[in-house]
């Protein structure tokens, strides 16, 4: 089992009905989660994915070029923070296109690790194409660390 | 980084195998908790073959793409140097656990931001029967001598 859950800020999203698109508006905050990243998080995702890149587990390596720390994985940040956006579309299926920039780096402390809150808006809707474009704001220590976070979500009108 | 990659297609890679208990050690490690990722008889009830992967999965079939693109001989990137500036993933269908895919990578542009260098690789994940199932785009930046 995983070592650190997240911890839900919001409203339980999965037993709730599932979004119609034609009931929201640009702007809704349609989802709230912060994650709790440890050490053993970034590990996890490493042997999960296939990324190996020792600036993720090695301090000494992540010092000797130039970094503040063990940073996590941008794609473990990425992966994360579409999962509250899964959870209120009811099925990973729906989100049809995500994307993200890579904007600033997340350190893991060893000891007190990193929490990354995620905010899930609408940013616009595209009524023929059924799809909700929503905008992700993903923050650590009081910055965001993605720009451009998007995740298109295919939903019943 | 050597200019004339742009345009550059490599071959595709061997076929990859999405195995159920990879999806979910996959979706443990992002923190997905949505049934669907986990559960097959959730996954059959919403209609899925099997369990579905999560939206940024594809990133460990692209990665063999790109690892042919570091690798290559002429490409003159540093991997040390090389950090993530963007990813984008546009499915046609999810991926679920069971599909055959295999990917072929296009080099889409390669620019140069003063000591800079960026590549933007565009990875197309195809299934057994050749369908479309996503695109993964990514841009890689490589460092110059004074970053």
């Amino acid at each position: 089992m995983p070592g650190t859950p997240a911890t839900d800020a919001a409203t339980s999203s999965t037993s709730a009905a599932l979004p119609v698109l034609s009931e929201l508006a640009v702007g809704d905050v349609v989802a709230e989660r912060s994650y709790a990243l440890s050490r053993d998080s970034l590990v996890r995702y490493a042997g999960a994915s296939g990324d190996f890149n020792p600036i993720h587990y090695r301090d000494d390596v992540a010092a000797s070029v130039g970094l503040p720390g063990v940073l996590a994985h941008g794609m473990l940040t990425m992966g994360l923070a579409v999962q509250p956006v899964v959870d209120w579309a009811g099925d990973p299926a729906r989100v049809v296109d995500y994307q993200v920039k890579f904007t600033r780096p997340v350190p893991v402390d060893p000891a007190t690790g990193a929490e990354v809150t995620v905010l899930a808006k609408v940013g616009a809707l595209e009524p023929d194409a059924g799809i909700a474009r929503i905008d992700l704001t993903v923050s650590f220590d009081g910055a965001t660390v993605l720009g451009k976070a998007q995740a298109r979500v295919l939903l019943s009108a | 980084m050597n200019p004339e990659l742009q345009g550059r297609i490599f071959p595709p890679i061997a076929p990859y195998l999405v195995g159920r208990e990879k999806v979910r050690e996959f979706a443990r490690a992002v923190f997905a908790t949505n049934p669907i990722n986990l559960d097959p008889e959730a996954a059959r009830a919403a209609g899925h073959a099997d369990i579905v992967a999560p939206p940024t999965f594809a990133v460990v079939v692209q990665e063999r793409t790109l690892a042919q693109l570091l690798a290559e001989p002429d490409a003159g990137i540093d991997f040390s140097r090389v950090v993530h500036g963007d990813q984008r993933f546009s499915y046609s269908r999810p991926i679920v656990a069971g599909d055959e895919l295999t990917a072929t990578l296009r080099v889409a542009s390669v620019k140069t931001l003063g000591p800079h260098a960026m590549v933007t690789a565009e990875s197309t994940i195809t299934d057994a029967a050749g369908e479309h199932v996503v695109t993964a785009i990514s841009t890689l930046v490589v460092r110059g001598d004074d970053a």
